[in-house]
């Protein structure tokens, strides 16, 4: 499978199953965009295809040569047949991340939540210690030979349950030698709460930290609102900027949402990465059901891509500015058998509310038909894994076809289940956007290479 | 090559080799958290 695309004015293509990126000139684009369709490409470029271009046939005959070569030397319509399907099914994999939504309560009142405000429709409530004790005895126990064990302190908003975080580090700091383990936490906030005791607490124990900002104060305000009605903007800006002057060079990232009401973020990006001096920045749509006043939906999809293009050709001369989604390593990115498996929802990662119950992901607290368990009496339904773990890119027939395929890996069951009420129908909208990213990303490392004029 | 650059060779299908060993971090892909895009992952035996 090949993707010709042209992104920041360059035309670029991928073929898909071998992960090789060509920089083409015009011509190549022109030939290479009418047959990418092909399973492989034939000895002598077919008749209609040069006589519908504005080329001179042996010049056309070159670049036929060009694209055999690569062919031949397994970088063009290469096959996947090195890719064994059940690489991609999680079956009784162990447990190695756990979300750990240590507060269903927050003190933000933003518009998009899809927690209902933090309480995820259930009630405000503090994880007890004991309770996210029993989790990291859980991941312990189901970790298997697995030494990383990844723990997100999430909400609602954690920093409400700050005595949870803190003796949950604690205990499991105590016990990971003893059983191989390496935790490593991070935290989502939303920075209210933060104070010098928190920040060196953050930077010396949580290997990332996301902060959120929606970017521009009349956005970010807007969007994020105290309980109160005021703005938040004022509060955290110099908290964040404080904890990261203090971080070094540990990773962070201040993540924002952009809506239908805002959804003009490349300002908002540059606004964060400039004005304020993030270097790693973040942003995602806001995600919903249908007639959800905020969420993108395929009405703004044209806007929203004209964004990530005017993003992209603002950053592509700005290397020290990290756009997350402009990210890709090309060279040494995850192995395939990575890529080829789901998010590991449900199997490899779950999250734990307050009460102790285990659910596939943050995103599916609360909805009933998808609890697993309990981290108390210990109950784990391995017949809701087994569902999860059977999500992938090879059984999700849209993704069979698409070329993002191994740098997307399937997308977010929750967001597909969310919008489609079928978990193994990725959101339209959402992949999409994926693709215009990873366009734009490719096109930034093309050019920074020097390859592209 | 005249009229073709190639940036980056058949890297995913090499990858295949030596892939799989599970230690590297879970990629969720929702908006909620900062969805990784598999591709803006690191792999644990290359740090
Ligand atoms: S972009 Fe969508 S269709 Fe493509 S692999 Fe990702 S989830 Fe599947
Ligand atoms: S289903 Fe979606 S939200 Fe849940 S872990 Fe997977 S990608 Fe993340």
């Amino acid at each position: 499978m090949v993707h010709t695309f042209v992104a920041l004015g360059c035309p670029i293509a991928l073929d898909v199953n071998s992960g090789a990126v060509h920089v083409l000139d015009q011509m190549t684009y022109d030939v290479l965009h009418q047959v990418e369709g092909m399973e492989a490409l034939p000895e002598t470029c077919p008749e209609e295809v040069k006589t519908s271009l504005p080329y001179d046939g042996a010049e056309v005959d070159e670049v036929w040569s060009e694209l055999k070569e690569l062919q031949a030397a397994g970088l063009l319509f290469a096959k996947e047949d090195y890719i064994n399907p059940d690489w991609a099914v999680l079956k009784n994999a162990p447990v190695k991340a756990l979300c750990l939504n240590v507060a269903h309560d927050c003190n933000l009142r933003c518009k998009y939540c899809f927690a209902s405000t933090g309480d995820f429709g259930t009630g405000r409530k503090i994880m007890p210690f004991e309770t996210a004790k029993q989790a990291i005895d859980f991941v312990i126990e189901r970790s298997g030979k697995r030494r990383n064990i990844e723990v997100d302190f999430f909400g609602g908003e954690p920093l409400m349950a700050w005595d949870t975080v803190v003796k949950t580090v604690e205990y499991a700091r105590s016990v990971e030698k003893e059983h191989n383990k390496n935790f490593r936490f991070t935290i989502t906030t939303n920075g209210m709460l933060l104070n010098q005791e928190k920040m060196d607490y953050i930077n010396r124990e949580m290997k990332n930290c996301v902060l959120s900002l929606d970017g521009r104060k009349e956005v970010n305000d807007d969007h994020r609102p105290t309980a109160g009605g005021k703005g938040s903007y004022n509060v955290i800006v110099p908290k964040y900027q404080q904890l990261v002057a203090e971080r070094g060079e540990q990773e962070y990232y201040v993540r924002g949402t952009y809506t239908k009401k805002h959804p003009d973020f490349a300002a908002d990006v540059m606004h964060m990465a400039t004005d304020l001096g993030f270097r790693n920045v973040s942003v995602e749509p806001a995600t919903g059901k249908p007639g959800d006043p905020l969420a993108i939906t395929e009405a703004e999809l044209d806007a929203v891509k004209a964004e990530y293009d005017k993003l992209a050709a603002e950053l592509v001369d700005k290397p020290e500015i990290n756009f997350f989604h402009f990210f890709v390593d090309l060279q040494q990115g995850p192995c395939v058998v990575k890529r080829v498996r789901g998010c590991g929802a449900g199997s490899e990662y779950v999250a734990i509310t307050p009460e102790g119950d285990i659910y596939p992901c943050h995103q599916f607290v609360g909805n009933d038909k998808f609890k697993m368990g309990n981290v108390h009496d210990g109950s784990f339904d391995t017949k809701i894994s087994d569902t999860f773990a059977g999500l992938n890119i090879y059984t999700k027939p849209a993704c069979q076809n698409c070329w993002a395929k191994f740098y997307c890996s399937g997308g977010c069951a929750a967001g597909g289940y969310n919008i489609n009420g079928d978990l193994k129908e990725p959101a339209f909208v959402a992949c999409e956007l994926e693709r215009k990213r990873l366009e734009c990303a490719i096109a930034i490392k093309a050019i920074r290479s020097g390859m592209a004029d | 090559m005249k009229h073709i650059k190639t940036l980056n060779d058949a890297t995913l299908k090499k990858s295949a080799c030596s892939g799989g060993c599970g230690e590297c971090q879970t990629s969720c892909q929702s908006a909620c958290k900062t969805s990784c895009t598999v591709a803006n992952q690191q792999c644990e035996n290359q740090k």
